[in-house]
């Protein structure tokens, strides 16, 4: 017995000790953490950020939104002109860029694979939106591509679409059944992907052709977490060089860590909370369960001025965060709207007091007015806080919270139900304010059979999808700003939500590793979760990656440690034995 | 039995696979009815459950949705790193945890059996998660901190095996600690009802080394106990690692157990069930048949 476990901690011992020691000749690797389910590597089918953020990495789109501005620049196509009644849109696909198999790009892997999401009904699973008001998509030749719309689209230069060599994908016969995950797999991007292990990891090497340049460094990694504070703590020990996603409590935790730069950028996410506001469908039926007084705007106004947000940033964003105004983000500099002085709701309990007094809301003999039910996700570290800072705050103004915190599915099912009065919501917004702005609009509401909404705040408003209709077709930047402007003061005046906070995206990198990242927007921006490749496109290697040496040095003297022990307790075992030996026998 | 309850217990769980799938990209009502109908979800839940079940008979898993592959291709896929992994840690659990039990029930009462007794019971009540995140902390460098394999590792079998090894050190010590105290407590205590069997005072008159009669007597008559556990234990197990293998991001069943509940990804969390509940029937029955071979008296009844 003694012998087998002996041999068994020496086992150990010697896996412990043989950390593989890494070598200055191999490749300069970028290694990145994702904390996000990979759920396919086919573009047509990819619908979780991870794998997008991935798939934009092998296979360009038509068109980019440029690192330093995020305005629209040259993707695949170089040149794009529209027709004076906007429904034909003519686009050019210069010369010289290359498929990583040497194949020239044409404008016949364009219309191959708009035609393909517009016929094949799988094909469209990730991206279909993007066509669904395309008309017909031709190639006149190998340079130009005509796509004729249904109707007049402002997003033709946001066709977030990832293009597919025509040669590859034409001689596939099932795209459902294709994982796109076997080498080669040709692209057109700055990386080519070379290995994917579906749970572990994804390997891309750089694509030496690409029409930029070729990247500085040799391969991208990208490894899977399940755990974020697993993966902050292998940034902490060089394991990986880059993650984000990192809640402020982690974020501080690597500050002044030697080796560790930590990035604090504008993000493109924003958390709200959401006021039902008498949910119904499509067609005007009640659904769900809301408090019929959250229907009156002067009470979900009043709940609005009753909310302190900038003490909600300072305590429970712990400041990575702005407080929050428009739909849009800041980020997105052009389409960003905050209240003026006149329409800002300040924080003010005496008069949302005031207010609901005077909406008839009054206050009963218990001293409370109404009781809300408040849903938000539990084990998300900002429901929990916030639903008791909520709580105290709304309880001032006599509005009592029954808070009720549930697992993820639980939430989307109350919100898709609209069986809640309040509830935490939040979305991630595009380069292009489209789609955050459509959600709100009558249309999205849910059908007859509560199914096909994408909508969770069911605001349905007259004077706001009159705008929505409007900036649609409107062709002049500057005209459509200013409607999306207008869009969103409607929407802060209506109050079915409070845009509560635009979260900070945090993000660290070894910059011990890694010496640069390009980010963006170049000022204040991200270098994970982009509109574009920029960030592991533009990363620059550190010159001396001494720290590789080093750790594997550390590695083998503790394992030496561990050996030197094992001898030890071996020695004592056997001592031992011979001390006993004249009992035993 | 399972496959019944498997199906209509996953469609309890809330939430919608199209409505997460589709949740925070541009998507019109249109695109989610399609997406319905490619996955069978419009139809009436006696007839979806009647062509998973029949398809099942034929061995067919259904399609995952996350996935878009078939359930049976990634549940195999999942398969190998858990049962290394669980395989490991029964193996090292079970020689650690009867050979401590083993000596302390022998010499109960003495400074090593309230040690070891004592250790047992706080790693049984420690939290798996927790001691995961503290391994991870308390070893610092020494062991990498996910998953199965580094990336840059080199090619040759040699080199990969250690990677391997390497990183399974902390899992399996992790699933050790919580499964062999399990193991120590029962050998123990079934040991210790053992020790004033008339047949061991026999045992020791014939002059018999205080060794021999524990291993030769006394044991085998005590580890029948413990080893029902451990298959037992092993069959619940290779569902079970859940947390472990979430803590080092060991790409597992347990792992795409979890991130199947996200979903929901109804036909993966049925398979896995289907999976997970055959384990446990055949452990079940090896345990049966091993009862047979170790204790001839079971073979007779």
């Amino acid at each position: 017995m003694r012998v087998k476990l002996c041999a068994l901690v020496a086992a150990a011992a010697v896996l412990g000790a043989g950390t593989p020691v890494a070598t200055a000749q191999q490749p300069t690797i970028l290694k990145v953490a994702i904390v996000q389910q990979i759920d396919s590597m086919n573009p047509f089918l990819a619908v979780f950020q991870s794998s997008t953020e991935i798939n934009r990495l092998m296979y360009d789109y038509l068109t980019a939104y440029a690192a330093q501005d995020q305005q629209v620049t040259e993707g695949l196509a170089n040149r794009w002109e529209t027709s004076a009644d906007k429904l034909t849109w003519t686009f050019t696909v210069p010369e010289g860029k290359k498929w990583s198999d040497g194949q020239p790009i044409t404008a016949h892997d364009v219309a191959f694979t708009y035609t393909l999401m517009m016929t094949d009904e799988v094909a469209r699973t990730a991206n279909g939106s993007f066509v669904a008001n395309f008309e017909s998509v031709t190639a006149t030749d190998d340079r130009t591509v005509v796509i004729k719309t249904k109707a007049p689209q402002v997003t033709m230069l946001a066709l977030d679409i990832p293009i597919v060599p025509r040669h590859v994908w034409e001689k596939i016969p099932s795209i459902k059944d294709h994982p796109n995950d076997q080498a080669p797999v040709v692209g057109s991007g700055p990386f080519v992907l070379t290995e994917h292990v579906a749970g572990q990891f994804i390997k891309l090497k750089a694509n030496k052709d690409y029409w930029r340049g070729a990247p500085k460094y040799d391969e991208l990694h990208f490894v899977y977490f399940q755990n974020s504070d697993a993966a902050v703590q292998a940034l902490g020990k060089g394991e990986v060089d880059l993650v984000n996603r990192m809640a402020p409590a982690q974020f501080d935790s690597l500050e002044g860590k030697a080796g560790v730069t930590r990035n604090k950028a504008q993000g493109r996410r924003f958390t709200e909370l959401l006021i039902n506001p008498g949910a119904a469908t499509r067609t005007g039926e009640p659904i769900g369960d809301g408090n019929p007084a959250l229907k009156d705007v002067r009470v979900r106004r009043a709940i609005a001025q009753a909310i302190d947000m900038d003490a909600l940033v300072a305590r429970v964003n712990l400041g990575y965060a702005e407080p929050g105004g428009g739909l849009v983000p800041p980020v997105f500099t052009k389409w960003h709207w905050q209240p003026g002085e006149q329409e800002k709701r300040r924080f003010d309990p005496a008069a949302a007091n005031a207010a609901l007094d005077a909406a008839g809301v009054t206050r009963k003999a218990d001293g409370t007015r109404l009781s809300l039910r408040l849903t938000g996700r539990a084990g998300r570290a900002y429901d929990e806080q916030a639903s008791e800072y909520l709580k105290r705050s709304l309880g001032e103004v006599g509005i009592a919270l029954d808070v009720r915190l549930v697992s993820d599915n639980q939430l989307n099912e109350a919100t898709t139900a609209a069986t809640y009065d309040l509830a935490f919501s939040g979305w991630s917004t595009n380069v292009d304010p489209d789609f955050i702005l459509s959600l709100h609009t009558c249309s999205q509401r849910p059908g007859a059979d509560g199914k096909g909404g994408t909508t969770d705040a069911y605001f349905c408003d007259e004077t706001y999808d009159r705008l929505y209709a409007q900036q649609l077709s409107e062709f002049d930047e500057g005209k459509r700003v200013e409607l999306v402007k207008q869009m969103q003061a409607r929407f802060y005046d209506q109050v079915p939500a409070v845009v509560l906070a635009y979260d900070n995206a945090l993000e660290a990198y070894r910059s011990d590793h890694f010496a640069r990242f390009t980010t963006q927007p170049a000022q204040g921006g991200v270098i994970m979760a982009q509109h574009g490749v920029w960030g592991y496109y533009g990363a620059e290697p550190a010159d001396a990656r001494a720290s590789a040496a080093g750790l594997s040095t550390t590695a083998l003297v503790v394992g030496g440690v561990v050996l030197l022990g094992l001898v030890v307790v071996v020695f004592v075992v056997v001592s031992r034995r011979r001390a006993t030996i004249g009992e035993r026998e | 039995m399972v496959a019944v309850l498997g199906f209509f217990l996953f469609r309890v769980v809330p939430g919608d696979p199209v409505v997460s799938m589709t949740r925070g990209r541009p998507t019109t009502a249109a695109m989610q009815a399609e997406l319905r109908a490619q996955f069978g979800l419009d139809r009436p839940l006696l007839e979806q459950f009647w062509t998973y079940f029949t398809g099942l008979l034929q061995g067919d898993l259904g399609m995952s949705y996350t996935f878009r592959r078939p359930v049976a291709e990634v549940i195999l896929e999942r398969l190998g790193p858990t049962l290394l992994l669980v395989g490991t840690g029964t193996l090292i659990a079970v020689l650690a945890g009867l050979w401590l039990g083993i000596r302390a029930a022998w010499r109960r009462d003495t400074a090593f059996d309230r040690v070891t007794t004592g250790v047992s019971l706080t790693l049984w009540a420690v939290p798996t998660f927790w001691l995961g995140m503290l391994l991870m902390m308390v070893t610092g460098d020494l062991f990498p901190s996910r998953g199965m394999r580094d990336t840059d590792t080199a090619p040759d079998f040699f080199s990969q095996a250690l990677d391997v090894g390497h990183h399974l050190v902390l899992p399996s010590i992790t699933l050790v600690a919580v499964v062999a105290a399990e193991y120590m407590l029962v050998m123990r205590s079934s040991l210790l009802e053992e020790m004033h069997a008339p047949y061991l005072t026999t045992a020791r008159a014939k002059g018999l080394r205080d060794d021999l009669v524990r291993r030769r007597h006394a044991v085998p008559n005590a580890v029948l106990p413990a080893i029902t556990l451990v298959f037992l234990r092993f069959g619940l197990v290779v569902g079970g690692a859940i947390t472990t293998e979430t803590v080092f991001s060991w790409p597992g069943l347990g792992l795409l157990f979890y991130d199947a509940l996200t979903g929901p990804d109804y036909f993966l969390l049925q398979g896995l069930l289907v999976v997970t509940a055959g384990a446990v029937v055949v452990m079940n029955l090896l345990a049966d048949l091993l009862h047979g071979v170790l204790d001839p008296r079971v073979k007779v009844a």
